[in-house]
């Protein structure tokens, strides 16, 4: 126990970074997804071309990824922004898939009602059908989210420092605490995140606040290939 | 792309496929591995799920352990099973890791196909005498096939995932090239297993994907991912007015 005493300033240090690496996945995997996830849900043809694609992506384990797509791109394999795209790539591969599925899960009565009183396409997607969507959109979110935290992680077997450094390192120095600390807080700020995006959820779509939030579902997201 | 054909060559020279190192023994590794961890959870996950969908008792248990589950960051787990278990057991204990790692998707995917019935065909089941076991074992089960075996596939992409990165405590597999290859600074070596493990997903879901269809009972469209616009909206939405 000794060695948590010492080193909380390292953790704090170490999951600042995880977040900070974590943010801008989750926020550019939502926005890809959303032109993405419309193409789909509105062609037949697109929809299975990139659901299709969505689900290959989502196989890849991540280290493999992590491994090709620097000779690919032309980057660095130590680069944030390897881990960042990778990440961005998995969030994409969730989000797509649930933002199809909650734009279809629009009621097709309220869609031809809004066109009905006169909304364009542009602004019935902005103010009818997305809205609609969002409980659905949000529960994709979510998991995404968890587990763009969790893979963070991996990052660090190609030498990008977040609380997977206390993974090797705690591994290197068998120090089974230093292991179960980064364990611990990536599983705290996976859960603090989840929440506060319930928190938000409700507060950008107040009348979903009496309704059963829709569940995340963690049954298909466990299909990520990097599951890691 | 210079780096991709130096992947190729590696990838087809002919002493990677001789010696202890052989690419065909670190595949056999690799699936040994996956096999052996998605064969045990399923044995723990497949029973545990069936009873909770069939009863529906400890089902809120269920979903909340799947999604905690998720938050769970699989390499750290399996170096802090090695530490805990002990370093000269680092294949019981990435077992384990994997096993553990298994069961959430494989018990989602038993317990959801259960749920996901029509509760007037287990009720119709019932009512021309079917005792639970038969449900069970005539009905709930062959109906729920399709969702288990996404479970099960989801489980098994996540253990090869995973069996990639337990390469990081020496339990070989395909991922050792790459963990050797990042120590050693060999692009080549690192990319060409990469590319490997990468084709060995994709058969494995090419796989899991043709035995979902094929385990569909006749007659039976349950269990098939739903198209969300297969019909026109306008289509839809007439049908849907004309049923209510």
């Amino acid at each position: 126990m000794n060695w948590l005493g010492n080193n909380l300033d390292l953790i704090l240090d170490l999951s600042i970074e995880h977040i900070r690496l974590s943010i801008l996945p989750i926020v550019l995997g939502f926005v890809i997804s959303i032109p993405i996830g419309w193409l789909a849900y509105r062609f037949k043809l697109t929809r299975g071309l990139l659901l299709t694609l969505a689900g290959l992506l989502f196989t890849i384990p991540s280290l493999a990824l992590l491994v090709i797509l620097p000779p690919l791109l032309g980057i660095s394999a130590l680069s944030d922004a390897n881990l960042t795209i990778a990440l961005t790539i998995y969030a994409v591969a969730i989000m797509a898939r649930s933002v199809a599925d909650a734009l279809g899960s629009v009621d097709p009565a309220v869609r031809q009602s809004a066109t009905a009183v006169g909304y364009g396409s542009w602004r019935r997607f902005w103010a009818v059908e997305f809205p609609l969507a969002g409980p659905v959109i949000l529960a994709g979110l979510r998991v995404a989210a968890v587990s763009t935290i969790s893979l963070v992680t991996v990052g660090i077997l190609i030498g990008t420092e977040s609380l997977g450094y206390l993974f090797t390192n705690g591994y290197q120095r068998g120090i089974i605490v230093e292991i179960l600390a980064g364990v611990v807080m990536v599983v705290v700020i996976a859960l603090v995140v989840d929440y506060l995006l319930v928190l938000l959820g409700r507060a950008v779509m107040p009348w979903t606040r009496k309704q059963k939030p829709v569940r995340p579902q963690y049954e298909r997201a466990n299909a990520v290939g990097g599951g890691a | 792309m210079n780096l991709f054909a130096e992947a190729m060559a590696w990838l087809f020279a002919p002493e990677r496929y001789v010696g202890g190192d052989a690419l065909q023994v670190r595949i056999a590794e690799h699936l040994f591995y996956t096999f052996v961890s998605v064969l045990i959870a399923a044995l723990i996950a497949i029973p545990l799920g069936y009873f909770i969908g069939h009863t529906g008792r400890g089902r809120e248990i269920a979903i909340g352990v799947s999604g905690a589950a998720r938050a769970i960051p699989s390499f750290g787990l399996i170096l802090l099973l090695v530490l805990l278990i002990g370093v000269t057991q680092k294949p019981l204990a990435a077992v384990i890791a994997f096993v553990l790692l298994g069961i959430p998707s494989i018990l989602a995917g038993a317990y959801s196909g259960l749920e996901a019935i029509d509760r007037r065909t287990v009720d119709a089941a019932r009512a021309v005498g079917m005792t639970e076991w038969q449900i069970l074992w005539k009905v709930e089960i062959p109906l729920g096939l399709p969702l288990l075996i996404g479970g099960l596939r989801s489980a098994t992409l996540q253990i090869v995932a995973t069996v990639t990165l337990a390469a990081y405590i020496g339990l070989g597999g395909i991922g050792g090239y790459i963990i050797a290859g990042l120590a050693l600074r060999r692009f080549d070596q690192m990319l060409g297993a990469a590319l490997v493990i990468v084709a060995l997903a994709l058969v494995l879901d090419g796989v899991f994907a043709l035995a979902e269809r094929l385990v569909v009972p006749r007659g039976v469209a349950a269990g098939r991912s739903p198209d969300v616009r297969t019909r026109s909206p306008r289509a839809r939405a007439v049908a849907e007015s004309s049923a209510k």
